[in-house]
């Protein structure tokens, strides 16, 4: 019941809106429906985890041994709870950004997207998840191209391009599964029955074909290349639902439906993707120290942070699985954030290019105490989310039993934290202190729909980094459950 | 067994004779499904009525009646012949019809004649327009030369049965070696056949003559009769061929991943909208060639969805395409702000083509994938396939690109009437019922007695 509300109200709101002919009216329109989203999630969320309200489970296609199915587990109700909390942040932060043409347009397909996103997070079906998976890019497609900047229409087709790829080659393995499964079904169940039948010659090229799609969308190098365009022309709502959600698919993808159903392949692969996941955090923290476009910094910095989370994954312990779930939901806050200070910055002052600004401490106090929150739990510093979640990954990296690089993993990926530090810092000093010029005099300081939303962000920020126990809680039994599937020899 | 050439000579009324001569046919072909035999003639093993075939004709004759109230007008615009267009629309049909029920060789040999006879005149029905006339003179040659290949490899095949059969049955059974005049006539089949449904490499005629005929033609020459030449494909390689798979299975693979190929790249360097359609309508056969590989239940149902999901959306896109000025991909910029609901629609179809899911296409490319994966062979063609499938985004998100997000003056010849745009809808939403439901078309298979 709950998880259908939860699809279905964006749903039915965000084409509902395609006939508001009024940008401000869809504007309140779809902050409306999201925080009613919100509502059901935290609802949800207040139940006893053994309620039936918490799965929906319908007829859909039964030739095909498919079925509208879709449930809260601990896994898919953190991430429905994010996407219900950042929406609603989303619009209320944007809330002055004026879109060109048919606006009602623009809020319309944010909602679609969120029902796309929604979609994949819960469903518990194979086919119906990648009916969303791939729903979810369509609206997003269009938002960059309409209303992003001026290279969009190249560049999002870029970002489509990969992603379409990624998830045909995906659809492939999916089918293959599908037809080895003994009942013809795509129930994610007879899918986790799988993991001891498949064969391990067959795991080895099944493996691939599954993770190139949720590679491509976490990014993870060298698969990466269409992010930092992406991230900077689109307009800057879509960025966040990109950076802060979208990219969550590809982590969830591995975590739900690839590492449990192929455990041979992952179990094998892991130290080339792991590898592949250092590299990609040394360079994009390399890349970033040097960037001079703060879209494109923390474009980079989302790179190396999911690059730690995916390399987690792969050490399949029960601390960094652990520390892998409840960083989802952090580097999603506290994205969210850093993109909002970019866009403040940026509607002010006209320039994203941090060698222009400086002295914004002296004209926006509120801003640069709100900014250096988010960007000291973005690095990760005790007392908040991102230090509780990075210190359960790196625990969970070195005292993994699947690698016997464990060590060289933890110091090279430790090096990154550093490194973060560095452009974070820096990109602070630069942007914040020093003396104004002439662009940043006329900066003023935020106003009250900003400032709450980044108090908001602020809050969870601090609330999760003392007492994280509520989300370890949440999560701690799907992270058993999801090990206990990838070790195949059980 | 149930078409009639319509010859009515009063010009006001041709049209709407010919809509209820349409709707008369889709109904009478409704109730033969059902059970109800409005008439029954003794056909002696020549055709053979099951639900594949009359599915078959189903989706032909309820494309070609969207085709005509959607486009109806165009057709009158081409030339004074208005009686013999729809006349020779119906003759075509006639064989159409033949093609899905054949039971016997003769009969396909003798369908494929009746369809492509009329449409060698439709392509040339622009008698003034120097390409049409290219057009027609080109297809009808490179036609009468598939036809001749065609009666040779029917001959062989007749030397070759024990007992001198045209029935497609008794073709493969009770052979105990393969005979290489049956091989070879089996070949020669193919080649024909893949000639009219343009797979490469005998698809060079196709878009010179899908790009010189009238456009309303080419639209019913690439989905009705295309898919409808499908369908006998299908059922001539099941039924006659398919004890033997494994011997011709590697030809069909090879002339797939080529006509995959070509098409899908050819289509991303052309400029005009029209032609593009030519060479995806080249890709699209590409993919149906895939459940002519597999040959499962699955494949089978796969390319009735196929059929259906592809005409509908091709037809559709074609039926825009008729009203605007300019045939070039510059000629839709900035359609959807002089037009949103033809550029809404004209969306959903171009989707529906890249197989984008809640759309038919999607799970029309679903059951081609499918098919093939459960055959457990040829999974390179599969990622192939796959990769072409994504090739083929480019080009009709270009089409979308033009007319969302770039500035342009995008005109159509004429205002779109209400009608005109109420039907577009109904196509749209028929699209996206078949993205969610396909079983709403699928379970006609499952529900009349399934005679394969």
């Amino acid at each position: 019941m709950i998880p259908v509300l939860l699809i279905v109200i964006p749903l039915v709101t965000g084409l509902a809106g395609f006939f508001e002919k009024s940008g401000r009216r869809a504007r309140s329109w779809s902050l409306l429906s999201s925080l009613l989203t919100l509502a059901v999630s935290l609802w949800g969320l207040s139940l006893d985890k053994s309620s039936g309200l918490l799965h929906a489970d319908v007829e859909w296609l039964p030739e095909l041994g498919s079925r509208f199915a879709v449930g809260l587990d601990g896994l898919s109700t953190i991430l429905s709870l994010l996407t219900a909390i950042c929406f609603p942040l989303i619009f209320i932060a944007t809330w002055r950004d004026e879109y060109r043409g048919r606006s009602w347009n623009f809020y319309a397909l944010m909602l679609l997207s969120q029902a796309g996103l929604m979609g994949v997070f819960l469903a518990t079906d194979a086919l119906l998840f990648y009916f969303f998976w791939e729903l979810a890019l369509i609206p997003v497609y269009f938002l960059c191209s309409q209303w992003g900047g001026e290279k969009r229409i190249a560049v999002t087709f870029k970002f489509f391009v990969y992603t379409f790829v990624g998830s045909l080659l995906m659809l492939i393995g999916l089918i293959w599964i599908y037809w080895h499964t003994p009942d013809h079904s795509f129930a994610m169940q007879s899918f986790y029955a799988m993991r001891a039948k498949i064969p391990a010659k067959d795991q080895m090229w099944l493996f691939w074909i599954l993770f190139i799609a949720f590679a491509i969308k976490m990014p993870i190098w060298p698969l990466h290349t269409w992010q930092p365009d992406t991230y900077e022309q689109a307009p800057t709502a879509t960025t966040m639902v990109l950076s802060a959600l979208m990219v969550k698919m590809g982590l969830f993808g591995v975590i739900r439906w690839l590492a449990p159903v192929v455990p041979a392949g992952t179990w094998a692969w892991g130290d080339t993707v792991s590898a592949g996941c250092i590299i990609g955090m040394i360079y994009a923290s390399l890349v970033a120290i040097r960037q001079d476009d703060l879209k494109r910094l923390i474009a980079y910095s989302s790179i190396a942070h999911v690059g730690l989370m995916c390399l987690a994954i792969f050490a399949t312990t029960s601390i960094g699985m652990q520390g892998v779930m409840i960083q989802l939901f952090n580097h999603g806050i506290n994205i969210l954030g850093m993109w909002i200070v970019v866009d403040l910055i940026e509607r002010q002052t006209g320039t994203r290019k941090i060698s222009q600004l400086g002295g914004l401490a002296q004209k926006a106090p509120g801003l640069a105490i709100l900014l250096v929150v988010v960007a000291l739990a973005n690095i990760a510093l005790p007392l908040t989310n991102g230090f509780v979640g990075e210190f359960l990954l790196f625990s969970g990296v070195f005292t993994s039993k699947a690698t016997q690089y464990n060590v060289v993993f933890t110091v090279v990926a430790g090096l990154t934290t550093i490194l973060s530090a560095v452009y974070t810092l820096n990109m602070i000093r630069r942007v914040f202190f020093g003396s104004t010029n002439a662009l940043t005099d006329r900066v003023t300081d935020i106003r009250v729909n900003e400032k709450i939303v980044l108090a908001v962000i602020v809050m969870i920020i601090v609330f999760v980094g003392v007492y994280p126990k509520p989300v370890l809680d949440l999560t701690k039994e799907t992270a058993e459950f999801i090990l206990g599937k990838m070790n195949y020899k059980l | 067994m149930m078409f009639s050439g319509i010859v009515t000579q009063s010009k006001t009324v041709i049209r709407n004779v010919a809509v209820l001569g349409l709707a008369l046919l889709l109904i009478g072909n409704y109730a033969d499904m059902t059970g109800h035999h409005l008439l029954v003639i003794e056909v002696h093993k020549m055709l053979f009525f099951d639900s594949f075939g009359l599915l078959g004709n189903s989706i032909a004759f309820a494309s070609t009646l969207l085709l005509v109230l959607l486009s109806g007008r165009d057709m009158e615009k081409i030339g004074h012949n208005l009686a013999e267009y729809y006349a020779l629309i119906f003759f075509v049909l006639c064989g159409v019809s033949l093609v899905t029920t054949f039971n016997s060789l003769l009969m396909l040999f003798l369908g494929i004649e009746i369809l492509s006879i009329p449409l060698y005149i439709l392509t040339g029905s622009d008698k003034k327009n120097l390409k049409s006339n290219e057009a027609a003179l080109k297809y009808f040659l490179m036609g009468a030369f598939s036809t001749g290949l065609m009666l040779l490899g029917i001959a062989f095949l007749y030397g070759a049965s024990a007992t001198g059969t045209f029935i497609i049955d008794d073709l493969w059974t009770a052979k105990p070696a393969v005979s290489p005049l049956l091989m070879s006539g089996l070949l020669l089949l193919l080649v024909s056949i893949a000639f009219k449904v343009s797979a490469a490499p005998f698809h060079f005629w196709t878009p010179d003559v899908y790009d010189g005929a009238p456009t309303v033609f080419t639209s019913f020459m690439a989905t009705i009769v295309k898919v409808s030449i499908f369908i006998g494909f299908v059922r001539l390689f099941d039924e006659g061929f398919g004890a033997g798979a494994a011997q011709w299975q590697i030809f069909v693979a090879i002339i797939a991943a080529a006509t995959l190929f070509i098409g899908n790249i050819t289509a991303v360097f052309q400029q005009s909208v029209k032609r593009m359609l030519a060479y995806s309508s080249i890709a699209q056969a590409g993919f149906m060639l895939l459940a002519l590989l597999a040959l499962t239940r699955v494949a089978k149902e796969g390319i009735i969805l196929y059929a259906a999901a592809y005409s509908l959306a091709t037809i559709g896109i074609f039926a825009i395409l008729i009203r605007m000025k300019d045939y070039t991909f510059e000629g839709f910029n900035g359609l959807a702000k002089q037009q949103p609901l033809l550029a809404a629609t004209c969306t959903i179809f171009l989707l529906s083509l890249a197989g984008i899911p809640l759309t038919g296409g999607f799970f029309a490319k679903y059951y081609m994938l499918a098919a093939v994966v459960s055959t457990g062979k040829f999974m390179w063609l599969v990622v192939f396939a796959v990769l072409c499938a994504a090739v083929s985004a480019y080009y009709y998100f270009r089409v979308i690109q033009a007319m969302y997000f770039k500035e342009g003056d995008a005109a159509t010849e004429t205002a779109p009437s209400a009608g005109f745009k109420g039907l577009l809808v109904l196509l749209a939403a028929l699209v996206l019922v078949l993205g969610v439901f396909p079983q709403a078309l699928l379970n006609q298979l499952y529900a009349f007695i399934y005679t394969w």
